[in-house]
């Protein structure tokens, strides 16, 4: 019980953990869902300031590379809603977003610091994790995100 | 016998005092209320940041005052 919560971090190549959180309208989100997608997985809280510099980012890689197979998916770990909310019509998400008020999400990510971010590839393993968000972190996620990019059809 | 009659309550006591040691630490992702302007040490954000500033050049350490932001770790 004492360190139940003390998880070791998630490791490049396992098999990221499945869950189920409520998507903005309310139905259930299942991460497995998204399985055959690249996704960039971000969770993230109104209070957390380099969230709000993260998300005109993903907008930005979400319009990128959407045609190519990636799915943002930003999870709000607020415990009230309405916080959420209102960070939203401040800061507007052109990418997916899902509430876990609970975090037992990003417990089983033993996510270490806000905002964290998981790329999950197609197969469903986990291609790094990352913590926090400065601007200078843009071009290597970017780089990464397109490395990791299902290969096309055509 | 007094003595173990006398003891029961204070023991019972003690290990449920010493319960609360076993407190979870506080996740990152839980630091909502934590981040609240309400709970830092200092009254003005703006004297705390310049404070921290000087202190963080003078020990080579930062954070964990709450004026840097949500517990991210980057400053």
């Amino acid at each position: 019980m004492l360190f139940a919560s003390l998880a070791a971090a998630i490791d490049a190549g396992a098999p990221a953990p499945d869950f189920t959180v409520a998507a903005a309208d309310g139905k259930p989100l299942q991460l497995s869902a998204y399985r055959g997608k690249l996704v960039y997985l971000d969770f993230w809280a109104s209070w957390c300031a380099p969230c709000r510099r993260s998300f005109p980012w993903m907008n930005a890689m979400q319009e990128k590379y959407g045609a190519g197979g990636l799915v943002v998916l930003g999870v709000n770990v607020d415990q009230r809603r309405p916080d959420a909310e209102r960070f939203l019509a401040q800061v507007p998400a052109r990418f997916m977003i899902a509430y876990d008020p609970q975090g037992a999400a990003p417990a089983l990510y033993a996510i270490k610091g806000m905002p964290g971010s998981v790329l999950i590839d197609p197969q469903g393993r986990v291609v790094f994790a990352h913590a926090g968000f400065r601007d200078a972190d843009r071009d290597e996620l970017e780089a990464k995100i397109r490395a990791a990019l299902p290969p096309r059809a055509n | 016998m007094h003595r173990n009659a006398s003891s029961g309550p204070l023991l019972i006591a003690v290990a449920v005092l010493l319960g609360g040691c076993a407190l979870q630490p506080v996740q990152p992702w839980e630091k909502g209320d934590l981040a609240k302007p309400a709970m830092g040490f200092a009254g003005d954000l703006l004297e705390e940041r310049y404070t921290q500033h000087i202190y963080t050049s003078k020990e080579n350490a930062s954070g964990g005052y709450g004026a840097g932001g949500g517990g991210c770790g980057c400053n």
